[in-house]
């Protein structure tokens, strides 16, 4: 495989959606355990 | 039976074959992230999203917002990975059909073994997100939905039974019993009347589809209504059911759960469900099957898809104006 390749910029693109993926889990996680210290539950 | 062994036969020997490093002969082409997302059969998930949402907007109580967007996340990603086990257990089939084809796994974008596993993980990740973040009650009505879809339809009623998605509806019909308990913790008379509605709206709107896609479904050996006991027996019951339905629609304002709005817009919305399901019904020659193009069916899917969207747009309009207590 090689940069610039079809099959490159696929895996780049899949790379870069779970890292999004992984970084809006943990800014929800961090929401939802603020929300339920909050409401004391 | 010996169909599904010999399906598991054919999973088994493609993922052998993508451990032998012959995958290019399986995967024909690297898979995007497009490909995912249309394994979780998107357009299905938003019905399923808006329903939930209903269910919620019309539950006694309050939820936090966060909260009830976490319920709608998993609800939307336990349907999500429904769609995905499902395409991995009918590979086989949507590759024989014209509607299905398109497919990631018939195209060889993703392996079967790649999409059992997301789904699985998703399925299994919205759950215990469920049941961590909103409450256990909401959690069991999803993992009951999952598994249901999982195991109840696609792998035990789809390829045996004419009445597979008359029973299997019952997964498409949770979804606002799940938002109602994620607000109240609990199951009530009004939040299984949603599930009754759509569980009632389901054969009518499946057959309506089966009716003019049945060649499709007859090739592959999936035993529709109209495959097994033929058109004209299909209109009967597309007509029988949905004069069943259509009181039952009307029935949360009988019950003094909806209002005036709601209960004079669903009487309209049902008439025309009638119309059409009649229109289907005389759309029959001497051998049942239809005098031009099937055009009343078509009509009658495709309305039978804005009849659920307005009738459950109806009960969360009225609680969003105020309109019921």
């Amino acid at each position: 495989m090689k940069p610039g390749s079809e099959e490159y910029r696929r895996r780049a693109q899949r790379n870069v959606a779970l890292a999004l993926t992984l970084g809006a889990l943990v800014v929800l996680f961090f929401v939802v355990t603020i929300v339920k210290l909050k409401s004391g539950s | 039976m010996s169909d599904l062994v010999a399906y598991d036969e054919r999973v088994a020997n493609l993922d052998a074959a993508a451990v032998d490093n012959t995958a290019a002969v399986v995967r024909r082409i690297d898979p995007t992230v497009s490909d995912y997302v249309a394994l979780l059969k998107p357009r299905v998930m938003s019905l399923v999203v808006f329903t939930g949402v209903v269910g919620m907007a019309v539950a006694p109580g309050n939820l936090h917002p966060v909260l009830a967007f976490v319920a709608l996340l998993c609800i939307a990603i336990g349907a999500g990975a429904s769609g995905a086990i499902n395409m991995w257990y009918d590979a086989d089939i949507d590759a024989e059909m014209a509607r299905t084809q398109g497919r990631p796994i018939p195209q060889g974008r993703i392996l079967p073994g790649e999409a059992l596993g997301f789904g699985v993980g998703l399925a299994v990740a919205s759950v215990a997100m469920m049941g961590l973040v909103v409450n256990v009650a909401a959690a069991g009505l999803l993992a009951l939905t999952i598994g249901f879809y999982v195991f109840v339809y696609t792998m035990w009623l789809k390829r045996r039974t004419p009445q597979n998605i008359v029973i299997g509806g019952a997964a498409g019909a949770f979804p606002p019993m799940i938002g109602w308990a994620a607000v109240t913790g609990d199951v009530s008379l009004y939040s299984i009347l949603m599930f009754a509605i759509i569980f009632m709206w389901t054969p009518p709107h499946f057959w309506a589809l089966a009716l003019f896609r049945c060649g499709d479904y007859a090739r592959v050996g999936v035993p529709m209504l109209p495959v097994v006991a033929g058109p004209r027996e299909t209109r009967r019951q597309i007509l029988i059911y949905s004069v069943l339905l259509v009181p039952l629609v009307v029935a949360p304002w009988g019950l003094g759960y909806a209002g005036l709005l709601y209960g004079v817009g669903t009487i309209l919305l049902g008439a025309g469900f009638l119309g059409l399901a009649w229109r289907v019904w005389r759309d029959q020659d001497d051998t049942g099957a239809t005098r031009g193009t099937d055009k009343p069916a078509k009509q009658l899917f495709a309305y039978s898809i804005l009849y659920l969207f307005l009738v459950f747009a109806l009960m969360a309009a009225e609680r969003w104006l105020g309109l019921v207590a």
